[in-house]
C-alpha cells in the first residue's frame, strides 16, 4: 500500500519542478518576445506584404465597379458587341476616377495584360468631359439654382429614391475626401447632373412627394438631346468596339488574381484558361534558367577554388592557419561595393587585367578581352565575392578530420590520390555541403554585383524585381517573381537547417 | 619549410609543391582586387590603370587629390554624414534586442527553439532584394517609407541574426555554475547579469555589434528602397557612381573602407582570442 503522504508528497514535488520549468520557458520567451516582435513588424510583415501583393488586384474592380459588375454577366466572345447600357456604367465610373486621376492608374494595370489600353484610358478621361454633361449643369441649374450648392446633394443623397444618384454622388464624395479634395464649397461636378436627369427622367412616371424637384426638372430634361455614350466613346478611340479589351477587363475583375505568377512564368490568362505568350514576350523562363546557371556555376567555381585553400588551412600548424585565414576573412569583411568596383576598375576594357595580357604579349591591343558587362563579369566578381563563404564553413569541417585516418589508409597500400578520394574527400563532405548551398542561397538572390557589372545579358532575376518596382512600376509581377525566388531560397534555407543547423553558422 | 618522410615519393614532393602554388593563386585571386585598388587610388589622372608615370614610381604620377575631392564634395559629406547618423542607432537596435534574445535562446527548455531561431535567422538569408522590396511596400503603407526611423529599423532587422550568431555561440561555451554560484552568494538575477555573465559574453556582443555595424554600413539595396534622398549614405553614392559614370573618387573611398575594415577586422580577432582564454578555450 502507498501511504497518502507519500502520494501528496509526490504531486507536490512534481508540481514543483512543472512550476519551475515553466517559470523558465516564460523567463526565456519573455527575453526573446521583444525582438521576436521588432522582427515581425520590420521584417516578417514586410515579406508578407510582398507576398500579398502578388496575387491582389482590387485596382480594377475597385475603380470601375459598375463595369465590372455588368461585365460578370456578358459571355464575350469575338462576335460580342458591348451593349449601350455598358457605355454608361463605364461613363459614370470614368468620371468619378478622372476627378482623382485614378483612371491612368487602372489603365497602366490594364496596360501590364494588354498593351495600348493604358493610352485608351487617358484619351477617354481626358474626353469625358466633352461628352456634353455641361449642358445638363446649365440647364438643371438654371431651374433649380440650389442645385449648385452641395449642401443640396447631401439633402439628396440622404433621401432613398434616386438610389443611382446617391451611390454615384457618394462614390464621388469618397474618392474627393480620399484625395483631400473635399470641403463644404466643393462644387459638383457636371457628370452628377447627368446622373440625376437619368434617374429623373427613369423615376418619372411614379407619382412621388419629390414633386417639385420633378415638376421643376422633368420638362427640361425631356428637352436636352440625350447623350449617346457608346458613340462618343467609339469616337473617342475605336478600341472600345475591341472584345479583346473588355475581355480583359473582364478578367482583370476579381480582386485576387494569379495574373502575375502566369506572367512570371511566361504565360497569359486568356479566356479558356493560361496561355502560352507569343515567342518575343516570353523573358522570365530564360531569366529564371539564367539566375540558376550562374548561381550554380558561380557554386562550382567557389568549391574549385576553396577547397584547396581550405584543405591548405586545415592542414597547417595553428599558428600559421591564423595567419594565411586573414587573407580570406580581409576580403570576407571588406564592403562589397569596395570588391565591386575594384572588379568593375580590373576588368574595363582599359583595364589593369588587359593592360598586363598587353603588355606580357598574350593578346594583342586589338583583342582587348570583354570581361565586364557579361556573364563572365557577373562570375568572375561573384566566385571572388561568395569565395570567403564556402572556405570558411570547408575549413571548420576540415579542421575536425584528423590526420591519422589518412596516415592509416596510406600505411594500408593506399596511393595519395586513393587515400585522398576513399577516406578523407568523404569525411569533408559535410563542408562542401554546408558551403554550397550558403553560396548557392546568397548568390542566387544576388543584385548589387551583377546590376554594376553584369550589363544585360549577366543580369540576375533580383535585377528584373528591381526594375519593376523602381522603374515599370508593376508592383505586382515584381512581388509575383520575388514570391517565387523567396520559395526557392526558403526551400534551400529549410534543407541547411537540416543539414548543418542554423546554429553552427559560423562568421570569421 | 616542407618535413618529407623517407618514404615520400618523388611525385609526393612535386606535387607538395604545385599544391602550394595553387593555394597562392588563389590567395592572389582573393587580395588582389583589393590590394590593387589602394595604388590605384593615388592615381594623379582620372585612369583606372596604372599610367607609365606611376610605374616608373615618379612623384608626378602620384597625387592625394581623390581623396581631396572626397573631403571637400558636399555630395561624399552629406553621405558619409548620413552613413554614421544611421549605423550606430541601428547597431545599438540590433545589439540590444539581438543580446536579449540570444540569452533567452540560449536556456536550457525554450519551447520552439529551432523555428524561432530560423525566423530571427532569416533577415540574413532571404535575398537583400525581397527585404528591400516588402520593406518599401509595407513602410510605405505605415509611413515610414523614406524616413529616417524607417531605414534605421531595417537596418536594425538586417543586424540582428549576426548578433544572435556571435552571442549564441559565447554563451554555448557559458559555465552555468558561475551564475548559481553568483546566487548562492546572494546577487540577484539582474546583478548576476550584470557582474558575471555580462563581462564573459561581452566579447561576443562586442563583435556581434561590429557584424551590425558593418552591415548597416555597407548596405545599399534596402536604403535605395527605404530611403529617400535626403538620406543618401556612402553606399548609396558609391553605387551611383558605379552605375553611372564612375569617377576616381571612388578608390579613395575604397582604399579608406578598407582601412575601416582592416581595423575592424583586427578588433574582433583581438576579441575572439580573448573570449576563447576567458572561457578558458584553447584556441585549437
Amino acid at each position: 500500500m502507498v501511504s497518502v503522504d507519500s502520494i501528496i508528497g509526490r504531486n507536490s514535488l512534481h508540481r514543483k519542478v512543472q512550476r519551475s520549468l515553466r517559470i523558465q520557458k516564460l523567463r526565456a520567451l519573455g527575453l526573446i518576445a521583444p525582438l521576436f516582435i521588432f522582427i515581425l513588424i520590420s521584417f516578417v510583415i514586410p515579406i508578407g506584404d510582398m507576398l500579398f501583393r502578388s496575387i491582389e488586384n482590387q485596382l480594377v474592380s475597385e475603380v470601375l465597379p459598375r463595369t465590372t459588375e455588368y461585365l460578370k454577366s456578358e459571355q464575350i466572345n469575338e462576335d460580342w458587341e458591348p451593349p449601350n447600357e455598358l457605355f454608361w456604367h463605364l461613363y459614370v465610373d470614368l468620371a468619378i476616377a478622372a476627378e482623382v486621376k485614378l483612371h491612368t492608374r487602372v489603365g497602366s494595370r490594364l496596360n501590364y495584360e494588354k498593351t495600348g489600353i493604358s493610352s485608351l484610358f487617358r484619351k477617354s478621361g481626358r474626353s469625358i468631359k466633352r461628352f456634353g454633361a455641361d449642358d445638363y449643369r446649365k440647364a438643371l441649374t438654371d431651374q433649380i439654382p440650389e442645385l449648385t450648392s452641395i449642401d443640396y446633394w447631401e439633402l439628396l443623397a440622404e433621401g432613398t429614391k434616386y438610389g443611382y444618384t446617391r451611390d454615384t454622388y457618394n462614390a464621388w464624395k469618397k474618392r474627393l475626401i480620399e484625395n483631400d479634395d473635399f470641403s463644404e464649397k466643393t462644387k459638383p461636378s457636371d457628370f452628377l447632373f447627368v446622373v440625376l436627369a437619368n434617374d429623373i427622367k427613369s423615376s418619372g412616371t411614379t407619382p412621388s412627394p419629390d414633386t417639385i424637384l420633378e415638376e421643376k426638372l422633368l420638362p427640361v430634361i425631356s428637352e436636352l438631346p440625350e447623350i449617346r455614350f457608346k458613340e462618343l466613346f467609339l469616337e473617342t478611340d475605336e478600341d472600345w468596339a475591341e472584345p479583346d479589351v473588355w475581355d480583359t477587363i473582364q478578367l482583370y475583375s476579381p480582386s485576387f488574381t494569379n495574373g502575375y505568377y502566369l506572367n512570371s512564368a511566361d504565360f497569359k490568362k486568356g479566356s479558356d484558361g493560361p496561355e502560352l505568350r507569343p515567342e518575343n514576350e516570353r523573358l522570365y523562363v530564360l531569366i529564371f534558367s539564367r539566375t540558376l546557371f550562374m548561381s550554380v556555376t558561380i557554386t562550382m567555381v567557389c568549391l574549385l577554388l576553396g577547397y584547396p585553400v581550405a584543405y591548405f588551412l586545415a592542414n597547417l600548424p595553428l599558428k600559421y592557419a591564423n595567419l594565411f585565414l586573414i587573407l580570406v576573412l580581409l576580403p570576407f569583411w571588406t564592403s562589397l561595393l569596395v570588391r565591386t568596383s575594384a572588379w568593375k576598375v580590373l576588368l574595363q576594357n582599359e583595364g589593369v587585367i588587359n593592360d598586363v595580357l598587353v603588355a606580357i604579349g598574350l593578346i594583342s591591343n586589338l583583342e582587348r578581352l570583354e570581361l565586364i558587362n557579361n556573364q563572365t563579369g557577373t562570375i568572375i566578381a561573384m566566385s571572388h565575392i561568395l569565395l570567403p563563404f564556402m572556405i570558411l564553413p570547408l575549413f571548420s569541417v576540415m579542421k575536425t578530420i584528423h590526420p591519422s585516418y589518412v596516415r592509416a589508409a596510406k600505411s594500408l597500400g593506399a596511393t595519395p590520390w586513393t587515400a585522398f578520394r576513399r577516406v578523407y574527400f568523404p569525411q569533408s563532405i559535410p563542408g562542401i555541403g554546408a558551403g554550397s548551398i550558403l553560396v548557392f542561397i546568397l548568390s542566387i538572390g544576388y543584385y548589387i554585383t551583377p546590376e554594376l557589372v553584369g550589363g544585360t545579358t549577366g543580369t540576375f532575376i533580383s535585377n528584373r524585381i528591381a526594375y519593376h518596382i523602381s522603374s515599370s512600376l508593376n508592383w505586382g509581377l515584381g512581388a509575383a517573381l520575388g514570391s517565387i525566388l523567396l520559395a526557392v531560397v526558403l526551400a534551400l534555407y529549410w534543407v541547411y537547417d537540416r543539414v548543418v543547423g542554423i546554429d553552427n553558422v559560423k562568421l570569421g | 619549410m616542407a618535413n618529407f618522410q623517407p618514404y615520400d615519393t618523388k611525385s609526393d614532393k612535386a606535387w607538395y609543391y604545385i599544391f602550394r602554388v595553387i593555394c597562392g593563386l588563389i590567395f592572389f585571386f582573393l587580395m588582389f582586387p583589393i590590394l590593387v585598388i589602394m595604388p590605384l587610388s593615388f592615381n594623379a589622372g582620372n585612369y583606372f590603370t596604372f599610367t607609365p608615370e606611376m610605374l616608373r614610381l615618379e612623384i608626378e604620377g602620384f597625387s592625394l587629390k581623390h581623396y581631396r575631392d572626397f573631403f571637400t564634395n558636399p555630395d561624399w559629406q552629406v553621405a558619409m554624414y548620413n552613413s554614421f547618423r544611421i549605423a550606430p542607432v541601428a547597431t545599438l537596435l540590433s545589439v540590444g534586442f539581438g543580446t536579449l534574445a540570444a540569452i533567452g535562446l540560449s536556456q536550457s527548455h525554450v519551447p520552439f527553439r529551432r523555428t524561432i531561431m530560423a525566423i530571427l535567422i532569416s533577415p540574413m538569408i532571404v535575398p537583400l532584394i525581397l527585404s528591400a522590396a516588402g520593406m518599401y511596400f509595407f513602410y510605405s503603407r505605415i509611413g515610414l517609407q523614406g524616413t529616417y526611423i524607417g531605414v534605421v529599423l531595417a537596418h536594425a532587422a538586417l543586424g540582428i541574426p549576426f548578433v544572435i550568431i556571435t552571442v549564441t555561440a559565447t554563451l554555448t561555451g557559458f559555465d552555468k555554475s558561475l551564475t548559481r554560484a553568483s546566487a548562492s552568494l546572494g546577487a540577484g538575477p539582474i546583478r548576476t547579469f550584470f557582474k558575471i555573465q555580462m563581462p564573459l559574453i561581452l566579447p561576443g556582443v562586442i563583435s556581434g555589434g561590429l557584424f551590425a555595424f558593418i552591415t548597416s554600413f555597407d548596405e545599399v539595396v534596402v536604403v535605395l528602397f527605404v530611403g529617400s534622398a535626403s538620406l543618401k549614405t556612402l553606399p548609396w553614392e558609391m553605387f551611383n557612381g558605379l552605375r553611372e559614370q564612375i569617377s576616381p573618387t571612388i578608390l579613395a573611398i575604397a582604399t579608406i573602407l578598407i582601412t575601416l575594415s582592416v581595423l575592424l577586422l583586427s578588433t574582433i580577432e583581438i576579441l575572439r582570442r580573448r573570449s576563447e582564454r576567458l572561457r578558458g578555450i584553447s584556441p585549437s
